[in-house]
């Protein structure tokens, strides 16, 4: 039983120039105790899917559509559900955490303060206990001399370990779903490591869920068992780790895949030619055609559906998915 | 200020979608609000000019007949003060001072300050700190009481404003052309200016200013209302303006003697300075969203 | 936000600054064009009574050796003595301090209680009514003389409503806040113009900080997230405008004291002006300065206390 199924998810933003179809018909699940990868450059919509689902859209939303259904609630979608509904899941079911440490956390309080706010969000317990349990979740995401950092405020510490803080936080009141936005991002090549360590680590003590979102191929092939790639606020590629990178099925992927340099390569990087569409005015055809290798008229002119390749759970939007080159090894989470 | 928090890239195609958005609906109110602010500036500097077409009356004529005669009275529309003299006519040759104080005192002070944070700026060094150091000992004074104490020095006069008005306003502009230039120093443009050899005056006056002046102009715009205000505070005062000159400070602190009768002449002439202080703030509101488009 | 490092690198700046004050105000008194007994002692002037204004103003000395009188006399808190009063400048000084202290002060309270909650609500419902209506009545005080709003005021609460009293200052604490509201109130409305707006912009940007997600995400409510985070960072702002703009509020007690016929400092200005009681002229505008200086300071003080990381610039 998933834990978390979303269904045809749309989320449209106005500006000054028109509607951008940020997120444009985003469909996937996420079970238990899985990790999914949502992976895509740059205005993909991968941000903005995560936000829309935890219901934090900016006021300028013009059209939210489709259906978010989190099993242990009820089958009722909260997509468009009350601020008090929405308030009593934040924190104690579904917990995220964001790009920059550096500006997530209330610069003028003390970090202990932020969590002590996060364990009474849902728990009554009295403040004392409440500074316990803070010290507690300091000391499991690795940061020494907990109860001193506590009165530490945020411009103390340094990226990697507010980023620690900032997974004390999504902690503290048990969530059985993280959504991590790029939550490696900022922070320089060895700190990641140790993150998305700590970030497996706990998933395996606690058995909760995560999304996993970043533009980093390399970071989500690490960790996640399931992929999502996006592209143009859809959904290109779908399906289990281990596959997408070595079978992959659409050319963005591939062409994601070559742009990763690999260990010992020389030479050039091979990145990929041109821009993403306007998001306000969707071309007709597939939205990746114009930079696609494999492109042909047929491209241009349908909108290509997801098509099923080997099973439900695997799906590729691409008419000639079939030709897509296989990869190399796999270097996911067992090496890890 | 608007940066004082970054944000993630999703995050800054909301931001952007946000004030997109806003910049769509007000680009045609904010022309309004600098076309409004013209307008009214405009008549009231018509007004003010063709004070002899419009009033019969100099602003000096005693009407020994009609002394303290409300508005809407036949030959007085505005009403006469306790010497029977008319307030419109009053009000539009006393306008005469207050927006020469507005113009002449501003222009001076915009000028001047702009050069000499200008220079301030692109030299750095110990001329900078100099110069900024007497700008912040200005700063330490509060404005009016400075420029009181000048006035009781020099003698209380029109001209003495004016001088008053020139000594203390200039650093206010200074600070903001400085600033400005030791932004626009590192900027390509100039960098490329002098990479081709300029020389120092025509790098900043003919690269830098251009580019940096909107701000001081924008300033201009609260400046000149601030110094209508400081014109009508310091007639008020008794301090600027001399009796039995018309001016719109002085006419209000006359009329604060007839208050509990003669609402008119304290009141009329206030408004007159709302009027101008408010043209003047659309124009500078205006000129702000036009030359500088960000957030609302 | 403080540029000047620690807390000594503070202080030693405040001791320059002040230093530079007693310069300017020093200087002022040569402004004056020919005599001063002259244009001090008008029609009444004889020899005897101008070589004992020369001698006492010291203006029958090299510069230097004038300016060295003035501090020597600053030293010992004399800042000479008053042709008017026949007292030390002083005394008389000193006398009108109170009022114009409290006036000071009432007027920030009542600014920052009309503006932080205007500002906000602004800021959270921008483009709404209540941004718009207060946008338009802010805009309209802005251009308002102070003194002229104060007559206004006097005009429908004093005369015509008789709530208010027209002038003085009244005794006791409950006199002082009684006499002194409308006069705080009009310093106060062209004070919270710029608070409002200052408050307004940084809620907008505040609301879009990502701490605000964070918080949200912890499953609190939307009070306590503006309570707690938007408020307390938006507000920030707020003080560093405060304090920039306490010389305009200094300036507004000097029309406003006028006005309302206060026995403060703006009224003891004025009058030496015209009775040309110099020394009195220059120590008011000392005094002046010095209390923008203390004001700075204070200023500060709240910031270092409410921002910590300002705090720790400062060395508190």
């Amino acid at each position: 039983m998933p834990l978390l199924t979303v269904r045809d998810l749309r989320s449209y933003l106005a500006t000054g120039q028109g509607v951008v179809r940020a997120v444009d018909g985003v469909s996937f699940t996420v079970g238990e105790a899985e990790i999914l990868g949502i992976v895509g450059e740059s205005g993909s919509g991968k941000s903005v899917t995560c936000r829309t689902i935890v219901g934090l859209m900016p006021p300028s939303t013009s059209h939210v559509s489709g259906e978010v259904i989190y099993h242990p609630h009820g089958e009722a979608s909260i997509l468009n559900a009350r601020q008090s509904e929405l308030q009593s899941l934040r924190g104690s079911q579904l917990a995220m955490i964001f790009q920059d440490p550096m500006t997530a956390l209330n610069p003028v309080l003390n970090v202990g303060d932020q969590i002590i706010e996060a364990v009474q969000a849902h728990a009554k317990v009295s403040t004392g206990q409440a500074r316990e349990r803070a010290v507690s979740l300091l000391r499991r995401v690795g940061i020494p001399a907990p109860e001193q950092r506590m009165r530490d405020y945020p411009f103390q510490f340094s990226g990697g370990m507010l980023q620690r803080a900032l997974i004390a936080i999504a902690l503290a009141s048990s969530p059985r779903l993280l959504l991590a936005d790029e939550p490696t991002t900022s922070l320089d090549v060895i700190i990641q490591d140790q993150i998305l360590s700590l970030l497996l680590d706990l998933q395996q003590d606690t058995g909760m869920s995560m999304i996993l979102v970043s533009h980093d191929l390399a970071v989500i092939s690490e960790v996640c068992d399931r992929i999502l790639v996006m592209y143009a606020g859809q959904v290109v590629e779908q399906g289990p780790a281990a596959e997408v990178i070595t079978a992959p099925r659409h050319p963005y992927t591939r062409a994601l895949l070559d742009a990763v340099p690999q260990g010992e390569q020389r030479g050039q990087l091979r990145s990929i030619s041109g821009s993403p569409p306007s998001l306000i005015d969707v071309p007709a055809g597939c939205r990746f055609a114009p930079r696609c290798r494999l492109a042909v008229d047929e491209c241009l002119i349908w909108e290509t559906e997801l098509i099923e390749i080997s099973g439900p759970g695997r799906l590729a939007r691409c008419l000639r998915h079939d030709e897509v080159e296989g990869s190399r090894e796999w270097q996911g989470s067992d090496s890890a | 200020m608007s940066t004082l928090w970054a944000a993630s890239p999703s995050e800054l195609l909301m931001q952007a979608a946000t004030r997109a958005s806003a910049r769509r609906r007000s680009t045609v109110r904010r022309r309004l609000t600098l076309i409004i602010g013209l307008v009214l500036l405009g008549i009231a500097v018509a007004a003010i000019l063709l004070a002899p077409v419009l009033v019969s009356q100099s602003p000096n004529t005693i009407d020994a007949l009609h002394p303290l005669a409300p508005p809407l009275t036949p030959g007085h529309l505005l009403g006469t003060d306790q010497f029977g003299r008319d307030v419109l006519a009053r009000i539009l040759y006393g306008g005469r001072i207050d927006l020469a104080i507005a113009f002449g005192a501003t222009s001076v002070t915009l000028v001047g300050g702009t050069i000499i944070g200008l220079v301030a700026g692109y030299l750095g060094g110990r001329w900078d700190s100099f110069l900024m150091r007497i700008v912040d000992l200005f700063f330490a004074f509060p404005f009016l009481v400075l420029v009181i104490a000048i006035i009781a020095m020099l003698g209380p006069s029109i001209f003495n404003m004016f001088v008053a008005i020139w000594i203390t306003s200039w650093v206010s502009y200074a600070r903001i052309m400085r600033a400005q230039t030791v932004v626009a120093k590192r900027q390509q443009y100039v960098l490329a200016a002098r990479a081709l050899g300029y020389g120092r005056l025509r790098v900043m006056f003919r690269h830098i200013l251009p580019n940096t002046a909107s701000a001081v102009i924008i300033f201009s715009m609260v400046d000149a209302v601030g110094n209508i205000i400081l014109a009508a505070s310091l007639g008020f005062l008794g301090l600027g303006a001399q009796p039995p000159a018309p001016e719109w400070g002085t006419m209000i602190s006359d009329g604060q003697n007839y208050i509990l009768s003669s609402w008119w002449l304290a009141t009329i002439p206030g408004l007159a300075v709302v009027f101008v202080g408010i043209a003047f703030s659309l124009i500078g509101d205006g000129l702000a969203d036009l030359l500088r488009p960000g957030d609302r | 936000m403080s540029r000047f490092g620690s807390l000594p690198r503070r202080l030693v700046h405040v001791v320059i600054v002040l230093f530079g004050i007693t310069l300017v105000t020093f200087f002022l008194l040569r402004l004056i064009p020919g005599d001063p007994a002259l244009a001090i002692l008008g029609s009444s002037y004889t020899h005897a009574r101008a070589q004992a204004i020369d001698s006492g103003l010291g203006l029958n000395r090299p510069i230097w050796s004038q300016y060295a009188l003035f501090m020597g006399r600053l030293v010992h808190g004399s800042l000479g003595f008053s042709f008017f009063y026949h007292e030390p400048a002083t005394t008389v000084i000193f006398q009108h301090i109170p009022p114009t202290l409290f006036l000071v002060a009432y007027a920030a309270v009542l600014a920052g209680l009309i503006s932080l909650p205007i500002g906000f609500a602004a800021g959270l419902r921008s483009g709404r009514v209540v941004d718009q209506a207060s946008r338009v009545f802010f805009t309209l005080s802005f251009a308002m003389p102070a003194f002229w709003l104060g007559i206004i005021l006097i005009l429908i609460f004093s005369v015509h409503l008789s709530v208010f009293p027209i002038s003085g200052f009244g005794s006791g604490v409950a006199g002082h806040l009684y006499y002194l509201f409308l006069p705080a109130l009009t310093i106060a409305l062209g004070f919270s113009t710029v608070l409002v707006r200052s408050l307004r912009a940084a809620t907008i940007t505040t609301l879009r900080a990502e701490f605000v997600d964070t918080a949200q995400m912890k499953g609190i409510g939307w009070g306590r997230v503006l309570r707690r985070h938007v408020f307390r960072n938006a507000v920030l702002a707020v003080v560093a405008v405060y304090g920039v703009n306490l010389a305009y509020l200094i300036s507004g007690t000097v029309l406003v004291e006028n006005v309302f016929s206060l026995p403060g400092l703006g009224t003891l200005l004025v009058n030496s002006v015209s009775d040309r009681d110099y020394p009195v002229v220059q120590g008011v505008t000392l005094v002046f300065a010095v209390l923008i200086v203390a004001i700075n300071l204070l200023t500060d003080v709240v910031q270092a206390a409410l921002d910590p990381r300002v705090g720790q610039e400062i060395g508190t």
